[in-house]
């Protein structure tokens, strides 16, 4: 089943479930350098949003400063768009979901924008489980500023002028599932099957979904010995199963063996599929995904996949107790209070 | 109420000093005297006699010096006193420096180990002894300390003629639902009432008579209206980081909406409040809210204006609305926390890098706090950025009487919002075009279901049709397109209020709370034989009035609460032509401006 949907979607006919091409979720054309692994990752974010038949006008792309978070202007240029401050994107994402809860918010960040500057907001937004697609497009440097060394850089690994980096780097992926976070994936721009199947499942996912996606810098940070180059990523990469996502309006026939794959349910009746690959791995255990993330960082192995996922946390929006109507369309009427309300107020105070 | 004859004409009526002193009421922070103080303050107020009172308190929980002074005037000046008539003097630590800053023939009312009637002979004492009236209020001695701060109420009362219906009154409701609490409160000023008239001959020349001067009126602190003007101002969003003195605004905006704006049968509300990670993030927020189209808002002080330095630049430069209130305090850094200030009048009106100007509302009074937090959430969408709300400390932590607020006429101003009938039928957008010509552009909100709705915000270089540039063309026309756009706003920031007098060719300029302090001041001056006119700033940008009022006038006073006479090197920067007719009363030692102050200064001035 998995790969039949896959197949079909190879040959998809020009236009998707809403009538709408391929084009119609492009933005304008990317200024970044040529083989940036952040323009892989956008052709993926065009595709699955298409081929999920995504309202474009339903979104909000949002983003901090860097080379990645310019990639929203390049992808989906029907809907609106926020390039925030460096570091501080979750805020606004957070203040968007409240606004209008009926939005999908489609973040990008890169590893300075969420694990060096944005640290703090990152942590913040996880805890309160904002829903929204966040995704790292992580190449262990500052691109835009000419590839310093970013929080999630190799230890050991050196700058051009020679200088080293001796701070172990942060691994936005434990962090995240140590924060609560119910959507844990990490994927490589350069294994498109995988990453479309992570976005997609991401977008069905209601609360904080973490993409950490290692996206190769080509002009910073692709030589020999980096884990965050095309060479490393290709060979060290170790997905812990097939991901496989199958969207609501599908039927699910399962074809896989039993015992041999793990199914889960989203919310929006979605359904993702783990076939096991290297490992014997159950993305909903919490303390066992830490424990295989750093085991693998340990072999010096590159895991990839679905790596946490817990369907039953509350999201921001449902803690909030919001109306049923976005704020944001809220009129007068439903906003200010009546005469009674001021007059009764003002007797209290007498 | 305030006519300009100056209080000190009507002052000693056959040696009774009637409806006009200061009380002040020295005790350490914690020891809950808060719920005493404002009981007296409220009996005061029952009796139709205007009264003020201030919390002048340290940064500190339990432990420090702790100061409430209260203002009964008849004529209605309800700006502090600098001058102590009265004082309580229950703070062992501060009570020898409290007694020797007192005036001469001033009042002490003080516990007999303290000693303080040697300290000076020319005070009127009154010797209390609290510790054995508590003693004999209640066997248990936790709750002594406590009901020693009752007592006092009663000494004072009995002493000044308060009316002890209307003590009763207020101790009810200060403690309502408490039927215990009340019992033993009421027993403390009995106690205290029982010795005051018993043992203590009346030597001093003060008393208060009922007046009728509070009828209909309520007693609110700013921080509490500009809530109350927030919820009707129709505000969705809430962010905030607590810090002093603005936390109590979000603090009972969400008591507020929790009662005004859920649904009782469901539990939804048509709000958000969020106590963020800190002011970086409140900001952001709130910017996220008003992008997407909500009536969004955050409320700090000096401190998280500083943090929120970037973000407001982003608001200002992408055009995006949200309210902020900054309830000043004395800076820089930590400063005086819990003092207040005018300190942020500069920084504000500028907040960010690269050439940022933002539109600031400057209230001056708990009405005011109200009638402008309305404003500035129809300023912000109609003006597309970010809109400041200057209240203080003084302002917004202090009790003041007010006439009740009135119901908002104007409906809300959205400002200029796109929908997806409006889009087809113009069949083209740029949401940064200035189509009208007066520097405000079009906007549509995410969700709207249009191809053609779609737009990328950035704080980068951006032409009329969102999309990046660092064309030096584009970019003056961006910047002088804003420049239009601030320009516009003078014509709907609210203007000043203006008050004159014959023949005065002398101006004073002030903002904020120091109103309370200049319009007695005046009347202090008109007694000295000096005519003022006076002209109330409410907002920046500043609107014609004022360079007609400055024009007008040999000289200008700017009254403010700073060092650095923020506001009047403003005015100097907007009219550099009469730079040299505005001269400085500055008052910035963290305690409330009162008038004699400014009086002072004046007059040294015209010498
Ligand atoms: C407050 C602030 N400090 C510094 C910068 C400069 N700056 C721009 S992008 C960037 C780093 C971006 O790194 P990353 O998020 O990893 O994005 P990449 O370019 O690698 O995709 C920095 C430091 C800034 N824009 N704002
Ligand atoms: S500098 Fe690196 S991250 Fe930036 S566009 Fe070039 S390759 Fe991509
Ligand atoms: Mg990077």
């Amino acid at each position: 089943m998995v790969e039949s949907t896959l197949k079909q979607d190879a040959k998809a006919p020009n236009t998707n479930r809403i009538g709408l091409t391929l084009g119609d979720y492009k933005g304008s054309p990317s200024t970044l350098c040529d083989g940036c692994g952040h323009d892989a990752i956008t052709s993926q974010i065009i595709k699955a949003c298409y081929e999920l038949a995504v309202e474009p006008h339903k979104v909000a792309k949002l983003s901090g400063i860097g080379c990645s978070s310019k990639t929203p202007a390049y992808f989906l240029s029907r809907a609106h768009g926020f390039n925030a401050v460096h570091g501080r994107m979750p805020s606004i994402a957070t203040g968007v979901s409240m606004a209008n809860k009926d939005l999908t918010l489609l973040a990008v960040s890169g590893d300075g924008d969420t694990a060096s500057i944005g640290l703090g907001q990152f942590c913040h937004l996880v805890r309160r489980n904002v829903p929204m697609i966040y995704v790292i497009e992580n190449n262990g440097v500052y691109g835009l500023t000419k590839g310093q060394f970013s929080a999630t850089a190799d230890i050991g690994s050196k700058l051009k002028t020679g200088v080293s980096n001796e701070l172990p780097p942060i691994d936005i992926c434990s962090l995240a599932v140590e924060m609560g976070c119910g959507f844990v994936g990490r994927s490589f721009a350069g294994d498109p099957k995988q990453l479309v199947a992570l976005l997609k499942a991401a977008m069905s996912h209601k609360g904080t979904a973490i993409l950490d996606v290692v996206s190769p810098c080509v002009t910073f940070n692709n030589h020999e010995g980096s884990t965050k180059s095309y060479k490393y990523a290709k060979e060290h990469e170790m997905p812990i199963h097939e991901i496989g996502y199958i969207p609501f309006y599908e039927q699910i026939a399962v074809d896989y063996e039993p015992g041999s794959a793990v199914e889960v349910k989203m919310h929006d009746g979605s359904h993702i599929v783990l076939r096991k690959a290297a490992k014997d791995y159950d993305p909903r255990n919490k303390l066992a995904a830490i424990d295989t993330i750093h085991k693998a960082i340990a072999e010096h192995q590159f895991l990839t996949g679905l790596l946490y996922i817990d369907e039953k946390k509350p999201d921001f929006t449902t803690i909030m107790q919001l109306d049923d109507q976005p704020l944001a369309s809220l009129g007068q009427d439903k906003l200010r209070p009546g005469k009674d309300a001021l007059s009764a107020i003002m007797a209290e105070l007498k | 109420m305030k006519t300009l004859a100056s209080e000190t004409s009507s002052k000693v009526e056959q040696g009774r000093i009637v409806n006009n002193f200061s009380i002040h009421v020295a005790t350490i922070n914690g020891s809950g005297s808060q719920s005493s103080n404002n009981v007296l303050m409220r009996s005061l107020f029952q009796m139709g006699i205007p009264v003020s009172g201030k919390n002048l308190f340290p940064s500190n929980i339990a432990g420090l010096p702790t100061w409430f002074t209260i203002r009964v005037n008849k004529d209605g000046w309800i700006a502090r006193k600098k001058e102590v008539d009265i004082l309580v003097a229950m703070n062992p630590q501060t009570a020898y420096e409290d007694v020797m800053s007192l005036p001469s023939g001033a009042v002490c009312i003080s516990p007999t180990e303290l000693n303080l009637e040697k300290a000076r002979q020319d005070v009127i004492h009154y010797v209390v002894p609290f510790t054995e009236l508590a003693n004999q209020a209640t066997d248990q001695i936790k709750l002594r300390k406590l009901l020693t701060n009752m007592i006092y109420v009663g000494v004072v009362a009995e002493l000044l003629g308060i009316d002890f219906a209307e003590i009763e009154k207020s101790i009810r409701r200060q403690f309502e639902g408490k039927a215990k609490a009340i019992d033993l409160n009421l027993v403390a000023v009995d106690a205290g009432r029982k010795w005051a008239k018993e043992s203590a001959a009346k030597k001093d020349p003060y008393y208060v008579e009922r007046m009728n001067k509070t009828e209909g009126k309520i007693i609110i602190d700013g921080n509490a209206a500009c809530a109350i003007g927030s919820m009707f101002a129709g505000v969705s969003v809430i962010t905030w980081y607590p810090i002093t003195p603005s936390s109590s605004l979000c603090e009972q905006l969400i008591d507020y909406l929790h009662e005004y704006r859920r649904d009782e049968a469901n539990g939804k509300a048509t709000y958000a409040v969020i106590q963020a990670e800190d002011e970086l993030a409140a900001i952001g927020m709130a910017l996220g809210a008003g992008w997407a189209g909500a009536r969004s808002m955050t409320s700090t002080s000096g401190p998280g204006i500083s943090l929120m330095a970037e973000f407001v630049g982003l608001g200002y430069f992408a055009e995006i609305p949200t309210v902020i209130f900054d309830v000043q305090r004395v800076g820089p850094s930590t400063g005086m926390p819990t003092r207040t200030m005018q300190g942020d009048i500069l920084s504000a009106y500028l907040l960010s890098h690269g050439d940022t100007k933002h539109i600031a509302l400057l209230p001056g009074s708990v009405e005011e706090c109200y009638s402008q937090a309305l404003d500035a959430f129809n300023l912000a969408e109609r003006f597309q950025t970010p809109v400041f709300v200057l209240s203080d400390l003084d302002l917004g932590m202090n009790n003041w009487m007010s006439d009740p607020f009135p119901y908002p006429e104007k409906p809300m101003d959205r400002g200029k919002v796109l929908n997806a009938q409006e889009l087809e039928k113009l069949g083209k957008f740029e949401r940064y075009r200035d189509v009208d010509g007066d520097g405000i552009p079009y906007r549509t909100l995410p969700g709207t279901n249009s191809p053609i709705a779609g737009y990328f915000t950035r704080g980068s270089g951006h032409n009329e049709a969102a999309a990046y540039t660092e064309r030096a063309d584009d970019y003056l026309r961006l910047m002088d397109r804003l420049n239009r756009k601030y320009q516009t706003a003078r014509k709907y920031v609210p203007k000043p209020v203006i008050e004159t007098q014959a023949g005065a060719k002398v101006g004073i300029i002030a903002y904020g709370s120091s109103d309370f302090a200049v319009q007695e001041s005046r009347a202090q001056l008109n007694a000295e034989g000096l005519a003022t006119d006076y002209l109330r700033l409410r907002a920046i940008p500043f609107t014609e009035e004022l360079r007609d009022f400055v024009e007008k006038h040999d000289r200008i006073y700017v009254v403010e609460q700073n060092r650095d006479a923020q506001m009047r090197d403003l005015i100097r920067l907007e009219m550099p032509d009469l730079a040299m007719k505005l001269q400085s009363v500055l008052h910035y030692d963290g305690l409330p401006i009162d008038a004699r102050s400014v009086t002072d200064a004046i007059l040294s001035q015209e010498k």
